[in-house]
């Protein structure tokens, strides 16, 4: 029977919680560029401007149908000899992890926005709104209700996808488990403890979500 | 087109609000309008009818420039519309045309995610800036015209059909339009409903509101309207006042429409 020893792990919680840090830090970092990357793509593929539009869905294509971990290694070893300067293994994983994520945020974006009926952006036309006021005051605020639970999901995903940076030796929490286990030769604590703080984050993120979903399900 | 004017500056034909030249309108290979006038006095009531597909609410839809006609041009208040949302020019924008000119559906398209009040005050509001107070004091006074006063804090899934018309006719009123654009407002309304939002058009009539009306309603048509249009395949066939069209058609394919609602 295994002999569980957390005690060894004590002296090292500074490095789980500077690991912990740096996957908030990413996945809030990636979240914030990755809207922004999102609601351009959503605009490019829904602008009607048929070039601009395909290089948004190559964008999307390639991102999606890739593996994050392919294009992590892309990124931090491919990449910089394409362009003959090597990148900081820090700001290849919040590009790759802020381009893997804004788009599926765009896709997100589209199918919320294209959910609202066209009757909608007439009715706002018809009583003079310029198109930009229709969007903002009344597509906008039906499409996020409705794109909010897959928002939401997708973001959880990305805190998890997070992980993956540690193989471009960023020091993360996924990184700092191994790490730990280096010192300590204790693979299952230090693995565990990883697991716990993942879903001490997590675990209360999703309960928030679940709450707003049915909540704006009742108002519906 | 230029107005022609006379010697004091006047428009000559000063009560021409609304007009629609040479209208031709295509989707794709589908040629929907095939050249249609029709000009809206102030204070005049035209109905439009014909049979499903005739084109009648791309024709209306034409007059606030939610279709672009493929050409043909439309006035208002004598100046050409452009294809621009702002003025431009001696254009009239597309934005400063809807402000003026009301559009009522046929499915409502209310704005879900705000209340009663909301909807009526939100054009008011936001497109013309018209302050908060004074926006909500006239939505009051139109709900209780349209009797739906109580309602005010409801959200629009809460609403009949019956209901949620007359919050869409009281939004499009808000706007103090000096057109409105009416489109089979009652098709899409359990039958004891329908009377509840014709009596409230038929107050907007006797207002003097300036109405362009798609309706199947005939009786409604005939008793409200200064003139009708019959619209087939995209062409204007018939055209004249009640006494002329609905009650007693002489061209023959208004005859045979006509006669189908006559049971
Ligand atoms: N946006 C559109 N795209 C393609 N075809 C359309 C569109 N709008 C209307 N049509 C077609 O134009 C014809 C006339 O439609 P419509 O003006 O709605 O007729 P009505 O209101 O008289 O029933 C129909 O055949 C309809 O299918
Ligand atoms: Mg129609």
């Amino acid at each position: 029977m295994y002999k569980w020893n957390f005690d060894v792990l004590w002296q090292y919680w500074d490095l789980f919680l500077y690991g912990l840090w740096l996957t908030v830090v990413y996945t809030a970092g990636s979240i914030a560029f990755g809207v922004v990357i999102g609601l351009i793509t959503c605009g490019a593929r829904l602008s009607g401007w048929k070039s601009l539009s395909f290089i948004a869905r190559l964008y999307q294509e390639i991102f999606r149908c890739t593996p994050l971990l392919v294009q992590l290694l892309w990124f931090y070893y491919a990449f910089p000899l394409l362009v003959g300067v090597s990148i900081d293994n820090r700001v290849a994983a919040m590009l790759t992890l802020s381009l893997y994520v804004g788009a599926f945020y765009a896709e997100i974006f589209r199918g919320g926005i294209l959910s609202i009926d066209r009757g909608q952006r007439e009715a706002a036309a018809a009583i003079g709104m310029s198109p930009m006021q229709s969007m903002t005051r009344i597509v906008m605020p039906q499409a996020l209700k409705r794109m909010l639970p897959s928002f939401i999901n997708q973001s959880v995903i990305q805190f998890k996808n997070t992980s993956l940076v540690s193989v471009i030796s960023v020091a993360d929490l996924a990184y700092m488990a191994a790490v730990v286990n280096g010192q300590t030769y204790r693979p299952l604590e230090s693995y565990t403890v990883m697991a716990l703080l993942y879903i001490a984050v997590l675990f209360p993120l999703t309960q928030i979500a679940d709450l707003i979903e049915r909540r704006l399900r009742v108002s519906d | 087109m230029t107005i022609e004017r006379e010697p004091d500056g006047n428009a000559m034909n000063a009560e021409a609000l609304l007009e629609a030249r040479g209208i031709r309108k295509s989707f794709g290979a589908l040629k929907v309008l095939k050249g249609v006038d029709l000009t809206l006095a102030r204070g005049e009531v035209v109905a439009l009818i014909g049979p499903s597909g005739s084109g009648k609410s791309t024709l209306i839809r034409c007059l606030n420039m939610m279709e672009i006609p493929t050409a043909g041009t439309i006035h208002f208040h004598g100046k050409t519309i452009g294809r621009e949302f702002r003025d431009a020019g001696d254009c009239t924008g597309i934005g400063t045309l809807r402000r003026h000119v009301g559009m009522v559906f046929q499915h409502f398209n209310l704005f879900p995610h705000k209340t009663v009040l909301e909807n009526v005050t939100e054009g008011p509001i936001v497109v013309c800036g018209t302050p908060r107070a004074e926006a909500v004091a006239h939505a009051l006074d139109l709900l209780s015209q349209v009797g739906l006063s109580q309602k005010r804090d409801a959200y629009p899934n809460h609403l009949s059909g019956g209901q949620k018309q007359r919050v869409a006719i009281a939004r499009a009123m808000a706007m103090r339009p000096e057109v409105l654009l009416l489109d089979e407002v009652t098709s899409a309304l359990d039958p004891e409903l329908v009377g509840e939002v014709l009596a409230v058009i038929r107050r907007l009539v006797d207002d003097g509101i300036t109405m362009a009306i798609v309706t199947h309603e005939m009786a409604f048509a005939a008793d409200v309207a200064d003139r009708v249009l019959f619209l087939d395949e995209g062409t204007i066939v018939a055209e004249g006042p009640p006494d002329e069209t609905i009650r007693n058609p002489s061209n023959e394919r208004l005859k045979a429409f006509v006669s189908r609602f006559n049971h």
